[in-house]
């Protein structure tokens, strides 16, 4: 498969501040790429440095082959970009915002109007046409604002948060799309904070504090549990029981989801016995302890803890 | 082409689709003439003046005639002996005040000097100075004739004298609404034209919509021009509103070349635009961009244009700012086309600076506007 984006080191700085850091990474063409990470992770930087948004520090980005600092002309007209804003112009008619949207990237007379037709019918806004923009409820006003990103075919599309403020039933038909359009051969670039939507991604990037610390399929991403089990537990006192057990040197992670413990173990068996008996010990009953399938969430919090004490190691010896 | 048209069709459907926003940009104008027009007099006429003759001679009263002849004084009051004078300007019930002593015909009767007294309200200069001048020019006048009769009557037939006859070109009556009226076209449409197109950039920064023009295969140029073409049809548009109120309300009439009248506006409009595009680089909201387009259009083009004051009187440093001041070089086209009559080809030197100026500002806006896109 063709490389359809390509970053090699790419790094943005805002005076000392870093907001990406050596980013490399590769997508396929056709392609639906998630990229996640916490707020202030550089998620977006990084989308905006490859739409030409933003310049790049050092490193280099390729889109379709081609580099977004010496040509980004021939980048623009081949991708299309949408962030959570949903930039529409608010004053103008969905009618009117298609035409301008599709003028600027250069269509016009019947190829307009086939292609403003086309768009009507994927974003579901018929009869709507001469509404204000500004006047759509938020999911109306997404799909406007996916339809004006595609109109004219882009190769690449990137989406910068693009669920953010939709309601549940709006961000599943809006996937559903996605799919769709990644079935006709379009590469979709994605960065999300659900991480029910990274379900929907045939690969994932996670960065964290500016750097890419895990990338691979979702189910590549969870074999970091290969060779041990996630164990949820339950109790009364679920602070008191953190801390005792974090002591355990049989404990190879553990963290907080909710009411509930979530601790790696090497062994199931051995595990959940010595679970029960520690907190039976302390009287924080009653335990319950039940092995579980990790989800994206643990393999998450199990990069970034990982990188994180890497670098508390890197930063004793200076670096940083 | 197809873009820039893309570009300009929208701008112009938002700027159409508010009616606010439209009657500001046509409305506006008109009404700042109006406004401006009507308060902005300079003329000195028909002064208040109050009178104190304590002589009641038929001399004493020949000079207070000459006074309200002149047609820039009317009697208000004539005040008995012992008023308190300085109550009479206090309470603005005159702004002059002639006193005229007892003896002053008996004076001159007897070959000696008659004594008048003048009492101006200074507290507005500048049309105190205009009125200190009609009062000399009477009493200069009062003076010449004294002297013709006493020789008169010394047998000494005709005396040698100066006759002056002045004549005012362009503006005979000396109307300074004529003079003020160009000066006000070019201050309106400075200011418009820079809130206009600096408002409408920002805005786009502002709602988000800038970052999707970005990623489209969008050149700054065809992003600019296409942004403030349909300012530039509207702001000529309210420059023949201006004009048409100027000549229905004024009676300021065009003498020149209209055509070139509109070439020097179109130049100076561009101008002005490519300001208000600079403005739009350096402001993050539109509420800044307006104050500081405000400012930086609106004060040099009434203060350092000529408009009001003129810069010959100018200190020598403040000069050379206005020098800077693209309103400077319109005002003295305006005023030569709509007084003098004269075409723009006598202005030639005028129009290259206007010239300069809109390439200049217009280079540096779009250098500006451009990096930004990183």
């Amino acid at each position: 498969m063709p490389v359809a984006v390509e970053t090699v080191d790419l790094t943005k700085r805002f005076g000392e501040f870093v907001a990406v850091d050596r980013l490399t990474i590769a997508v396929e063409e056709g392609e639906v790429f998630g990229f996640l990470g916490s707020n202030g992770a550089g998620k977006s930087t990084a989308i905006r440095m490859l739409c030409g948004l933003l310049a790049p520090t050092s490193g280099s980005a390729r889109v379709l082959g081609v580099d977004v600092t010496r040509d980004p002309e021939r980048v623009k007209r081949n991708i299309g970009y949408m962030s959570q804003r949903f930039s529409l112009y608010e004053d103008l008619t969905v009618r009117q915002n298609l035409r301008f949207f599709g003028g600027v990237y250069g269509l016009f007379g019947r190829a307009l109007v086939e292609r403003e037709g086309w768009a009507v019918g994927m974003a579901d806004l018929a009869g709507m046409e001469e509404r204000l923009a500004g006047e759509l409820p938020g999911g109306w006003k997404q799909r406007l604002a996916l339809a004006c990103a595609v109109l004219h075919r882009p190769r690449v599309l990137f989406l910068d948060e693009p669920t953010g403020g939709v309601d549940p039933i709006s961000r599943r038909r809006f996937w559903r799309q996605i799919d769709e359009m990644a079935g006709e051969g379009i590469t979709v670039f994605v960065t999300t904070h659900y991480l029910d939507e990274a379900e929907h991604c045939h690969r994932l990037a996670l960065m964290h504090a500016a750097r890419l610390v895990a990338l691979g399929t979702a189910g590549r991403l969870k074999e970091v549990f290969a060779g041990s089990a996630v164990l949820e537990i339950g109790c009364p006192r679920v602070v008191e029981a953190l801390s005792r057990l974090s002591r355990e040197p049989w404990v190879r992670e553990i963290s907080v989801f909710g009411t509930r413990i979530h601790l790696v173990v090497s062994d199931v068996e051995e595990g959940m016995r010595r679970v029960r008996g520690i907190l039976s010990e302390e009287g924080n009953l009653p335990v319950s302890v039940d092995r579980i399938v990790p989800s994206l969430e643990d393999v998450f919090i199990h990069h970034i803890e990982a990188e994180e004490s890497r670098r508390r190691d890197d930063s004793g010896s200076g670096g940083r | 082409m197809r873009k820039t048209l893309a570009v300009a069709r929208k701008e112009l459907r938002q700027a159409v689709r508010d009616p606010l926003s439209l009657l500001l940009l046509l409305g506006l104008p008109t009404f700042m003439l109006l406004l401006y027009g009507y308060t902005l007099n300079f003329d000195v006429r028909n002064v208040a003046l109050a009178v104190q003759d304590r002589d009641k001679s038929a001399r004493s009263r020949e000079l207070i005639d000459s006074f309200t002849r002149s047609g820039y004084f009317d009697l208000v009051a004539s005040l008995p002996a012992g008023t308190d004078l300085e109550e009479v300007t206090e309470r603005r019930q005159a702004r002059a005040i002639l006193v005229i002593p007892e003896g002053y015909s008996r004076r001159i009767a007897s070959g000696e000097t008659g004594r008048v007294q003048f009492l101006l309200d200074g507290s507005d200069a500048n049309s105190a100075t205009a009125i200190l001048g009609y009062a000399s020019g009477i009493a200069a006048e009062a003076n010449a004739e004294l002297w013709h009769a006493f020789l008169r009557n010394a047998g000494r037939g005709s005396l040698p004298l100066i006759r002056y006859a002045p004549r005012v070109w362009y503006n005979p009556e000396l109307r300074s609404t004529h003079f003020l009226v160009p000066g006000l076209i070019g201050f309106i449409l400075m200011l418009t034209a820079v809130l206009s197109t600096a408002l409408a950039l920002v805005r786009e920064k502002e709602f988000g919509t800038m970052e999707q023009l970005q990623v489209a295969p969008l050149r700054t140029r065809q992003l600019l021009v296409g942004k403030t073409l349909p300012y530039l049809g509207i702001s000529l548009i309210a420059t023949v509103l201006i004009l048409s109120a100027a000549r229905f309300l004024f009676g300021v009439e065009i003498r020149g070349p209209v055509l070139d009248l509109f070439a020097a506006t179109l130049i100076y409009l561009i101008g002005a635009l490519g300001f208000g595009l600079f403005v739009s680089s350096v402001s993050h909201s539109q509420a800044m961009a307006f104050q500081v387009g405000v400012i930086t259009s609106m004060l040099p083009a009434l203060l350092l244009s000529g408009f009001v004051f003129p810069i010959r009187t100018m200190p020598q440093p403040l000069q050379w700012v206005t020098y800077a001041v693209p309103a400077r070089y319109y005002l003295v086209i305006l005023r030569g086309v709509i007084l003098k009559g004269a075409g723009l080809a006598t202005y030639a030197r005028q129009a290259g600076f206007l010239l300069i100026y809109a390439v200049a500002v217009l280079s540096i806006a779009s250098l500006r506007l451009a990096r930004r896109e990183g």
